[in-house]
Parts: C-alpha cells; structure tokens; sequence
C-alpha cells in the first residue's frame, strides 16, 4: 500500500532506494524489530476516507492490538481514535511515527517526531527524503523508508501469503501463531519489494 | 562467515523446495498440506468485515484464495522473481482472467501471430464477443509492432518460445516498446518455464503459464498462472487505476501500489468467472515445481540430442528448434534461455506425399504417445496434418503455419538412447 497521491506518486519501480539505501533503510531486522515491539503509531496523513491506503493500514494496524493514533488537521475521530492536528499536541508516547504525505513535507514531520521522543521514523512506500532521514537519525530516531507498514507486518505475520504474494520469507522453521518471528530470513532480491 | 541478519540470495534449486510455505504452527507438516476446503471460518464479524473489505490478509472463500494454491503462488512467483502470482484453472484462463482485469470494451491487443492456436482462437473469436480486438505482427518485425500499436492498444503478448516455428521473442526490446506506449508486456513462458527463463527479469511486466506442462510436469493435472511485476506504473491506466465500482470505489493501484494488479485480478476477474485452480491441483503443481530444474535439465538435453540426430536425417526437410546452430532464432535462444530453450519442437518430412509420410511415422513409433499435450515427462508426439487440422486442405496447412509433414514432438525423460531408436525405427518405416 502506497501514499500515490500528489508529489509521491511517479513510482515505477519496488523501490526508489540505491542498494546501500535499502541495507539502511530497509534492513528486515530493523523492520521486524520495529514491527515486533511498536505498540503505538501515529499515522501523518491519516484519510477519512474508508478506501484510502492509509485506512486500510490503520484498519489492519488495530486488529493487531497496535494503538493507532491518527494526525489530521481537521479531522476530530478517524477510526474512533481521537485526531491530533500535528505530532507535537499528541498527549501520549509515540513508538512509531508513520507518514502518507508527500515527500517534500516530511523533513517537517521528521522534526516532529523527534521532539515528541518517537522511537521509529517511517515513511510509506513511494516516499523518501533524505533530508528527513537526516533529521530523524540525528534525533536518535530508527528511519525505515519506501516500504508499506502493512505489507511488512504481512509478510513477517505470515498472512500475506494468504494472497498469493512473494513475501520472500524462507525458512524451515516452524511458524509461530500471531507472532512476528525473529528467525526468518528474507531471500535477498526480495528485499526490493 | 555471513553476520546473523545478512541477507541470503537462495539460489532457484532451495526456493523451488522452500519458497511460499512455512511450516505451520499447530502441526509442523513439512510437506505443504493439501487444503481441501471451500471456506473458512473467520475469526470474528468484525474480522469478516475488514477481509470482505480487503483490510486484511486473509482466507476468504476457496474461488478467491486457498492455502494450498497460495503456497504454489508464490513458489512460482519467487522463481521469476515476480511481486505475486494468482494460479488459475489452466492456461487458457491465466490469459483470460490477465485480459479481462487489463481491458476494457474497445481497447486493443496486439500479440505475436507465432502464437499456440487455442490462444489465437482465444484472441479472435472470444476477444470479439467482449469488445476486445487483437491484431497480429511478425514477432521479430519492430516496425510492425509499432504500426499496430494506437491510442487504444492497452497490452502486448508474446511466447518467449513458441511452436510450430520455434522462435524465441526479443524480450528486453519489445518491453521497452510496450513501456514506452504505457503497455504491460505479457509473456507467455509456458514452454521456457520458470527455470529456463524468468520474462520480467528481462523487462516483461506479467508472465503467464499454462503449468499444465512442463511445471506440474507429469501430465495430471489442468492449471494455469499469472505472475506480475509489480513495476508497470498503472496510475494512467484506467482499468488498473479508476474507482472500481464492485467494490465501493476503491482504487486498486492507489491503494494497493505493486499489488494493484494482482489483487484486482484475484478478487474481482478470479472471483467472477470462478476460474480458481482446485487445491489438489495446487498440490501436484507444487510436486512439479520441486524437481523443475532438475527436470528441465534433462529434457533440454533429451531434445538437444535428438534436434541434432534429426537434422541430419535425409527423410527430415528441417528441424525448428533454436537450440540449433543453424535456426535463425539461435542467437535469442542464447540470451534468453541460455540453459536451453526448452523441448518442444517441430520437424519437417521429406518424400512424394508428406502428410501420408506423417500417418506411417505416427504409427510406427512404439514409444513416442501420441496425443494432444506438451510438457509431459514421457515423450510426446502428433501430426497435425493428420488429427487436429485433418479438416484443412494442403494450401489451408500452409496458410496457417503447418506443412503436411509436420510432426511435433515433446520431448521427455526417458533414456536419450530409447528415443533415438524409436525415432529412428519410425523414421525407416515411412
């Protein structure tokens, strides 16, 4: 799922990342750790809209028991969470700060994130500024971009493959229920999903 | 020594055996379980809801989506290194349920004309009831496949190899011509199968299979796939792109990103024409997929050895198969399927009367069996002059690619030896 509106959408590709970008910005241990231990999202961009990327992300972001903390400038419930205008009048602890808007806003949001302690700085597919990544590192902040937080936790949930999908999971151990494994390796080419 | 969360690049040979199946968390079952269900039970209505909405990944009814067949999706999605794949009941509707998501009332297709007839036929006479026309060019002409492209060409198609003439389509060229007029690129990888030739690696945005042959690879079981990309920018293309109304709107590109495709074909044209592959179907592919290379190895040099034994026959007019020096696709051949460009292939013979020739050699063979597949791993044998276009006249042969001496083999597993002799035998006998 991708934010393909305005500036973020000319993308052609599974990623915008050089190869290097993709071992730093999209290693799967940074993923799975990020994955296995947020227990709060604030989602930059949220939709009001139910068909919406970002709807279905927060939808599937929920019905993992995440907290999904939705930021709107006019919005007042999305999802019957309660809307915050910006990242900085949200009351409570943010893990990950989860961005749908274009790429040129996000050096803005990276500050954010940074001032309210955010632990995970991450922009959907079909983003990425370096810029902002640059902010986010400096402020101690974990930085994932171009990559969808659905598909992701999808794939190492193990129910994106209900579809069809390549998750590009490969392992012979044995699955384990509702968890995002730690020991399933990704069959490297695939990374570029 | 590799660091613990380095990356692996598994070779072809570990993902045809691992690839698209976990071992599952209550029973630790090695070998991918056959799921013999129409449905499943849904964890709560709420639940139910957001998988009717698509929200989650989940199993929603066996003519979407099985475990089994999901299992054999993705294993041969890993193998052409395609985004996903959605497995269909045969080849036929792998190419239907690819047209029928990408277009529309109106639009075009143009296609190789060195294509399998059922797909022709498909093209022509099925297309024309559904408001889709489809033209024809000479593969290895450019020119003709830009003067056939127009504002209403939504798709090209092509065989990476086909048959009757054995010619292997420049992959990498015609993509850049299909991206270049907002066009996927659609390959039908059947004979090369995922082994011999991954299509998108070379720029082609889907690749089909009929995986009745080569990939099921026995001859038991009916199926078909589509593999797709996910790289073909769909934001301009309207079927992909637009709100789709049997499901509130929703934008499948837009929502889905390098999904998009693949979605909309499973949940909308998969789930309307109700042409699901049957799970134990799934099951026999995958068995299939586990031995592919090794397999495909064998055949190669099966069909290697009697290409050349036949081309220098003096009954054989000529032999069409581009594993051969003297075939004009040779050079393609070796870029495309450098392991070898498959083994299915036709071959001329001489004499006063050559579709009488053609019945004599049919009948005389002992271990060859005729009938009408590919792929198979016993060797295969027909004469169209003789079964399938017995109805034509010589000249009508000729119009539609076929001379009466045509003979088409497929070439299996058997003991390289065994096959000589009986094409030998056969070959005395006319």
């Amino acid at each position: 799922m991708g934010s393909r509106s305005g500036a973020a959408c000319d993308l052609t590709s599974h990623s915008l990342l050089t190869v290097e970008q993709k071992a730093e910005y999209q290693a799967p241990s940074l993923v799975r750790g990020t994955l296995g231990s947020a227990s709060s999202v604030a989602i930059v961009g949220l939709s009001t809209k139910r068909q919406k990327a970002s709807y279905f992300v927060a939808t599937f972001l929920k019905s993992r028991g995440i907290k999904i903390i939705p930021v709107h400038p006019k919005a007042d419930w999305i999802l019957g969470e309660k809307v915050y205008p910006t990242l900085n009048d949200i009351p409570e602890p943010v893990d990950v700060v989860n961005v749908f808007r274009p790429a040129h806003e996000c050096p803005i949001y990276a500050a954010q994130a940074v001032d309210i302690g955010a632990k995970v700085f991450w922009l959907q597919l079909g983003l990425f500024n370096e810029e902002a990544a640059t902010i986010a590192s400096a402020g101690g902040l974990d930085v994932i971009m171009d990559l969808c937080i659905k598909m992701e936790y999808g794939r190492y949930d193990g129910t994106m493959r209900f579809l069809g999908m390549n998750t590009g999971v490969l392992t012979s151990k044995k699955a384990q229920i509702g968890r995002i494994s730690s020991h399933q390796d990704v069959h490297a080419s695939e990374c570029l999903l | 020594m590799s660091k613990p969360d380095q990356k692996r690049d598994y070779g072809f040979e570990t993902r045809m055996l691992h690839a698209g199946h976990v071992p599952d968390a209550v029973t630790g079952s090695r070998a991918v379980p056959i799921y013999q269900t129409t449905s499943y039970v849904f964890d709560s209505p709420q639940y139910a809801a957001e998988l009717f909405d698509l929200k989650q990944y989940g199993n929603i009814y066996t003519r979407i989506n099985n475990p089994t067949t999901a299992a054999f999706e993705e294993r041969i999605a890993s193998l052409e290194e395609g985004a996903g794949a959605v497995a269909t009941s045969s080849g036929m509707a792998a190419q239907l349920v690819t047209m029928m998501t990408l277009l529309e009332p109106g639009d075009e297709v143009v296609a190789s004309q060195h294509l399998y007839g059922g797909t022709r036929t498909q093209f022509v006479h099925t297309f024309r009831k559904l408001g889709v026309t489809a033209h024809f060019v000479d593969p290895d002409d450019f020119d003709a496949w830009e003067a056939a492209i127009n504002s209403k060409t939504r798709a090209l198609y092509a065989e990476t190899i086909d048959n009757p003439q054995g010619s292997v389509v420049d992959i990498s060229r015609l993509a850049a011509l299909a991206e270049s007029n907002n066009c996927p690129l659609i390959i039908d990888n059947t004979f090369a199968t995922p082994y011999l030739c991954q299509p998108l690696n070379h720029g082609a945005h889907i690749s089909l299979h009929s995986a009745t042959k080569f990939v099921g690879g026995h001859g038991n079981s009916i199926g078909g796939v589509i593999i797709e990309s996910g790289r073909f920018d769909y934001s301009h293309y309207p079927t992909i792109a637009n709100p789709s109304p049997s499901y509130h709107n929703l934008r499948f590109y837009d929502t889905f990103g390098l999904h998009g495709f693949l979605m909309k074909a499973r949940v909308e044209t998969v789930r309307d024409t109700g042409s699901c592959l049957s799970p134990f179907n799934a099951f026999l592919l995958i068995q299939g997929l586990e031995t592919l290379s090794i397999r495909m190895d064998r055949h190669v040099k099966n069909a290697m050895a009697i290409a050349r034994y036949l081309e220098d026959d003096p009954n054989v007019e000529y032999v069409a198969y581009p594993g051969l020096e003297s075939s004009p696709y040779h050079e393609l051949a070796l870029r495309y399927c450098p392991r070898g460009p498959g083994a299915v292939f036709s071959f001329g013979l001489r004499g006063a009367d050559p579709r009488e020739a053609g019945r004599r050699f049919i009948e005389a063979l002992n271990l060859f069996s005729h009938l009408a597949n590919v792929g198979d791993a016993r060797s295969l044998v027909i004469h169209p002059a003789s079964t399938t276009h017995q109805q034509l006249s010589d000249e009508e042969l000729v119009a539609s690619g076929i001379d009466p001496g045509m003979i088409r083999l497929s070439i299996g597993l058997e003991t390289e030896e065994d096959l000589l002799w009986d094409l030998d035998q056969a070959l005395r006998a006319i």
